[in-house]
C-alpha cells in the first residue's frame, strides 16, 4: 500500500498550500525545529555521554535523567509539531524523499533504543547510579543514541538537497527505495 | 571596504573546491549542526542551571567546569566548518543582513562566555548574588540565540 494519495490529498488542502508558500511562516517554523536541536539533542548528549561514562561522571545517573528529561521532552514535543507542519507543507516530494524516509527509519530505532534503556537496564539503576563507568547495556544505549541522532540530524539536513529527488533521472535502485512512481503521460 | 577580501576568500582555492563540489557543503554544513547539538547541550546545561532549573543538586561551579570543554570543542568545530561554508559563499554573506548580526552576535558571544559567564559561574556558591547568576545565563542565552538564529536565516536570504 502507498501513502502517496494520501500525501497527494494533504499537498491539496489549503493548509498545506498556505504554508508552503508562505514568506515567513515556514522558515519561521523550521528555524524552531533547528534550534529546538540544542535543546533536545543536546540534552540527549549530556545524557548519553554520562551513560558512556565520558563526562558528568561525578553526577549519579538518576539525577541526570530526573532533571534533564523533563527538558528534553519539552524539546521533543515542539521538534515533532515542527516537523509535522514542515511536512505538512511539502508532503509528497518529503514523502519520496530518501533523507526523510531514512530520518523516519532512524526516529523508530532511536525509540527502540530508548524503550529498550527505560525498560531494561534503566530499571536497576539504583544498582550503579554512582558508577563513573555504567553497565555495558547502558554504555551501548548511549552509543547507539549519539549515532542514530547523528544520523537523524544529517539526514534532515539532506531532504534539503534534490539530488535523489523522483524528477530527476535517477538509477532503478534510488527509484524504488523513493518509491517513484512513473506518471501516466 | 571589506568586500574585497571577501571576494578574495570566495576565489582562494578553498572556496573554488567548495563551491564546485556538489556535496561539500552538505557535509560541511552537516558536521556544523551536529556540532550545533553539543555547544546548544553545553550551554544550556550550564544557563539552565543558573537561572535555578536542570541539575540543582550539583554547585554551578561542578556544572561549569564539567560543561567546558564540550563547549570549547564543539565551539572550535563550529568555527572551522562555520568559516569553510563562508569562503564558500563569501560575497553573499558580505550582502546578507543575517550574515552580520550573526557575527556580531557572535563575537560578544564568545567574548562574554571566556569573561563574565566563565568568571562568574566557576564563583563559589553563595558568593554570587541569584539575580546576577540570572542575568548572566539570560545575556549568555540571548547572544547564543542570536548566532543560531542569524545563521539560520543566512540560508533564506538572498
Amino acid at each position: 500500500m502507498s501513502l502517496l494519495p494520501f500525501c497527494e490529498w494533504l499537498a491539496s488542502t489549503r493548509g498545506s498550500i498556505a504554508l508552503h508558500e508562505s514568506l515567513y511562516m515556514y522558515p519561521l517554523v523550521e528555524s524552531v525545529h533547528v534550534l529546538t536541536l540544542c535543546l533536545f539533542v543536546g540534552m540527549s548528549v549530556m545524557l548519553d555521554v554520562r551513560l558512556l561514562g565520558i563526562a558528568l561522571r561525578r553526577v549519579p545517573v538518576s539525577e541526570i535523567i530526573d532533571r534533564l528529561v523533563p527538558w528534553m521532552v519539552a524539546g521533543f514535543v515542539v521538534m515533532v509539531v515542527t516537523g509535522v507542519l514542515l511536512f505538512y507543507a511539502i508532503p509528497i516530494r518529503s514523502y519520496q524523499n530518501i533523507f526523510f524516509r531514512l530520518k523516519l527509519i532512524a526516529l523508530v530505532l532511536a525509540g527502540l533504543n530508548a524503550w529498550t534503556f527505560h525498560s531494561g537496564i534503566h530499571r536497576r539503576v539504583g544498582e550503579w547510579d554512582f558508577d563513573t563507568k555504567p553497565p555495558k547495556r547502558a554504555r551501548v544505549a548511549g552509543a547507539a543514541s549519539l549515532a542514530l541522532w547523528a544520523v537523524i540530524i544529517v539526514c534532515g539536513r539532506m531532504i534539503a538537497y534534490n539530488w535523489f529527488d523522483c524528477d530527476m533521472p535517477q538509477r532503478p535502485l534510488v527509484k524504488w527505495a523513493a518509491g517513484c512512481v512513473e506518471k501516466p503521460r | 571596504m571589506l568586500l574585497p577580501y571577501f571576494q578574495w576568500f570566495e576565489t582562494s582555492a578553498m572556496g573554488e573546491l567548495i563551491k564546485n563540489s556538489s556535496w561539500a557543503f552538505a557535509v560541511i554544513e552537516s558536521i556544523h549542526l551536529l556540532a550545533l547539538a553539543v555547544i546548544g547541550g553545553a550551554v544550556l546545561m550550564l544557563d539552565l542551571r543558573l537561572l535555578g532549573f536542570g541539575l540543582k543538586r550539583q554547585s554551578i561551579p561542578d556544572v561549569a567546569r564539567e560543561a567546558w570543554p564540550w563547549l570549547v570543542a564543539s565551539l572550535i568545530v563550529m568555527l572551522l566548518t562555520g568559516f569553510a561554508l563562508f569562503v564558500s559563499e563569501a560575497t553573499k554573506c558580505y550582502y546578507s543582513t543575517p550574515f552580520w548580526v550573526k557575527m556580531t552576535s557572535l563575537a560578544l558571544a564568545i567574548a562574554f562566555t571566556f569573561t563574565v559567564r566563565r568568571k562568574v559561574s566557576l564563583t563559589e556558591d553563595g558568593r554570587v548574588r541569584p539575580a546576577l547568576l540570572k542575568l548572566v545565563a539570560l545575556v549568555s542565552l540571548t547572544l547564543w540565540f542570536g548566532v543560531g538564529a542569524g545563521g539560520r536565516w543566512i540560508g533564506f536570504s538572498g
